[in-house]
């Protein structure tokens, strides 16, 4: 269990809110870190705001990765893990779009470690980084086809034979 | 040498070239090439013998780790988990029960706390091993790796005892470890603190001065601080950069706070000190097991293995087939009808190479919803280019193999 | 005590000792063999300890590790061959010298072991023919010692002429190697 900050995470919040007022959509507390969801719009103002902020310092991009959620209006999302080695603080920002709409503002103008991230989470699930500086695949072959990890593509090997559907439940 | 904090406007800072035509050449460096210890794909653009840029390709060995992670049950996981950073499989293994432990809310006794402390930094010590015999391989001396991989032989002589596998270990349970250690782990785990530091001393008399290995490793592959936190460097390679950040003291767990030890640290980031952060770090993890040894020693309970949580810690072989509870709970936990908790949690532990974070969506099914890894590989790694600028190309080898990129964290 | 390889069956006497050719170049080639390691993932640290002073593959005459497929004679493909990668390991087998030999180590190179999934190849024999399947993940050295073995008996025993033949011919052809 990290160390949980309350008086940290309240500030953090009175100042967000503060900031961006109904572009902080929810908050909770879940076990020992604090996740926010906000607005796409005001998603990079966000993070640059936590960033900047001399009490919050959230200065270390812990990760960034993409999430998908079929059945959800909003189905595509990114959670973004940031630390604040001063404060020794985590903190989690959520933000969903549509899928018609797969796009975020790129992170990599305040963290270049985002660069990797974010071509990854377009890998994975075909999210478009606005302002990304070489938005490619990175872990498939560059002509592959489809999003691997939105839930309705086949973990499995396609060209197996000799795997019984009737013995594998595939 | 170079300085670490000089614009790299100028890659080749040092060299004057009366030349008047210039004519680069590209160099392709993999994905399959011996100096590069893994599939990494670099195209150079060079000048001479000098890197002026470099574009990474990687994914040559990208497996779906957290695809596979969706379809598996919390307990088959763990075997994906060691094929991470396959070096230290022990850390990743107990990293990930730590996660699902987080999820369910299981508090751990001390005992297992300080069983586990022993097998990470056993682990720690393996994979340092390894990588700071590689830096001397590429530099010249083979002798250093044959060294020392056979003091890593007697790890995995005492990583059989504990779960009876050596590189892939698959070690633990969810809520403890699977046995306790036997009369043999214990009399290894003594026999190697025993002897381990006389070979450690021996290896660092072969290259920390030795006048060829520092002048092909000072200044050589540096980063600033400001840099490498940009780029999330974590573990030894942001230590050697001068950044105190060590997840067993900033986030204590497996009860790592009751432990006394110095986190070394660097001032130039090169390659010489992830060296000798490697190198020292090396020392602090036997003064931990000592420690943790001591204080097991001390304890009055000499049998916990696991914490007493049935519905959740899958029961030994030999109970499930004599006892009816564990075969009921061996059932629900298998056929996946033990409830788990909906939530999130991310947990990290100091992985060899730095933070090794698993960040956790549990939908309340028998598998995760989402089970992300930060792979601290994959994060640094793409420093690369910045670090290698102006550099020669042989000492891009040699910077690379200090990074200690793991293809398997790399490539998920 | 050192044991050198047994002579072949021939015939000798004073001064001279006849076999034939393919037993006697049978000889050479499999107590010299130069391999080349694709190591990828966990099999190649494995193949680190075999080559480590524990448990030595110098012993068996395989010690001098060849980086350039061109030199070599011993293909041995360690850890997963992920679908990226697929193309790049055929071109280093085609690149290498006849006669040339594919051993190939662990689950994953045989199969795809655990990772049935959209982005590893199911096994290395669907780009290039194999000679000999270790099973493990990873092996244990002494698993990878022992298909080295079973090569150099394939290597030892093979005609000269296997190479020339239309069979051989028609199994490059199978995997689009002319």
């Amino acid at each position: 269990m990290f160390t949980v900050k309350e008086a940290l995470d309240t500030l953090t919040l009175q100042q967000l809110s503060h900031e961006f007022g109904d572009s902080i959509l929810a908050h909770e507390f879940s076990y020992d870190m604090m996740s926010i969801t906000v607005e796409k719009e005001a998603f990079l103002a966000v993070i640059r705001h936590l960033y900047e902020d001399h009490n919050l310092a959230f200065r270390f991009l812990t990760t960034l990765c993409g999430m998908h959620y079929p059945d959800k209006e909003k189905a595509l999302g990114l959670v973004v893990h940031l630390h604040s080695f001063t404060n020794n603080h985590r903190i989690r920002i959520k933000v969903f779009t549509t899928d018609a709409d797969p796009h975020f503002p790129s992170l990599t103008s305040l963290f270049p470690t985002a660069n990797w991230m974010e071509r990854e989470t377009w890998d994975f699930f075909g999210i478009v980084f606005d302002g990304h500086p070489g938005l490619t695949r990175i872990l498939n072959i560059d002509d592959f086809e489809g999003f691997p990890l939105r839930k309705d593509f086949p973990l499995e090997d396609q060209t197996r034979e000799d795997k019984d559907d009737t013995m594998f439940g595939r | 040498m170079q300085d670490p904090n000089k614009n790299s406007e100028s890659p080749v800072s040092d060299f004057v070239d009366h030349d008047e035509i210039r004519e680069y050449n590209t160099l392709n460096l993999g994905p399959t090439h011996p100096a590069t210890h893994g599939v990494f794909q670099n195209v150079m653009t060079m000048d001479g013998e000098f890197v002026i840029d470099t574009r990474q390709t990687i994914g040559y060995i990208h497996r779906a780790f957290e695809k596979l992670a969706e379809r598996r049950p919390f307990y088959q996981i763990t075997p994906i988990t060691d094929r991470l950073n396959y070096c230290s499989a022990p850390l990743n293994n107990l990293g990930w029960h730590m996660t699902v432990e987080k999820l369910l809310g299981i508090e751990m006794p001390k005992r297992v706390d300080y069983l586990r402390v022993i097998i990470m930094e056993l682990a720690r010590i393996g994979d340092h091993n390894i990588c700071n015999s590689v830096i001397g391989v590429d530099s010249g001396a083979l002798t250093g790796f044959v060294y020392l991989f056979q003091q890593r032989e007697k790890i995995y002589e005492i990583y059989e005892e504990i779960c009876g596998s050596r590189l892939t270990t698959n070690m633990g349970r969810i809520g403890g470890l699977e046995r306790d250690f036997s009369w043999d782990a214990w009399k290894k785990i003594g026999a190697f603190l025993d002897s381990y530091p006389g070979v450690l001393k021996e290896f660092e008399k072969l290259l920390k001065r030795n006048r060829i290995f520092m002048e092909r490793t000072i200044g050589v592959g540096p980063i600033s601080a400001e840099r490498a936190m940009a780029y999330g460097f974590t573990g030894p390679n942001l230590r050697a950069a001068g950044v105190d950040y060590d997840v067993r003291v900033m986030n204590p767990y497996a009860s790592y706070e009751d432990f006394d030890f110095d986190i070394p640290l660097g001032t130039q980031g090169d390659t010489y000190d992830r060296f000798m952060v490697r190198q020292e770090e090396m020392w602090q993890s036997l003064s931990i097991i000592r420690q943790a040894l001591e204080k097991l020693d001390r304890m009055d309970d000499k049998t916990t293995f696991h914490a007493d949580v049935p519905a959740y810690y899958l029961p030994e072989k030999e109970k499930v087939y004599n006892d009816m509870e564990a075969l009921i709970y061996h059932f629900k936990i298998v056929m996946g009808e033990t409830d788990i908790p909906v939530g999130e949690v991310y947990h990290c532990v100091e992985g060899a190479n730095g933070e090794l974070g698993f960040y956790l969506v549990s939908e309340g099914g028998r598998t995760p919803f989402r089970l992300h890894f930060r792979r601290p590989c994959f994060i640094y790694y793409q420093a690369y280019p910045e670090m290698v600028k102006g550099s020669m190309l042989s000492d891009a080898v040699l910077t690379m193999s200090s990074l200690n990129v793991i293809a398997g964290e790399l490539d998920a | 005590m050192i044991e050198f390889a047994k002579a072949p069956d021939g015939y000798s006497g004073k001064g001279f000792f006849v076999t034939s050719f393919e037993k006697a170049i049978g000889l050479a080639r499999k107590n010299s063999l130069w391999p080349l390691p694709f190591a990828t993932s966990c099999c190649g640290i494995e193949f680190m300890a075999t080559m480590g002073a524990t448990y030595d593959l110098a012993r068996f005459g395989s010690e001098r590790l060849s980086f350039s497929p061109r030199q070599s004679d011993l293909l041995m493909v360690m850890g997963t061959i992920a679908k990226k990668m697929g193309p790049v390991l055929k071109e280093v087998y085609i690149q290498m010298a006849e006669p040339k030999w594919v051993l190939s180590v662990g689950a994953c190179a045989s199969s795809g072991g655990i990772f049935d999934t959209y982005s590893v190849l199911q096994g290395i024999d669907r780009i290039i023919p194999v000679d000999v399947y270790v099973p493990g993940c990873p092996p244990r050295p002494e698993q990878i010692i022992d298909g080295i073995l079973k090569i150099q008996e394939l290597v030892g025993k093979e005609s000269l002429r296997r190479r020339h033949s239309p069979e051989y011919e028609a199994l490059l052809n199978q995997y689009d190697i002319e």
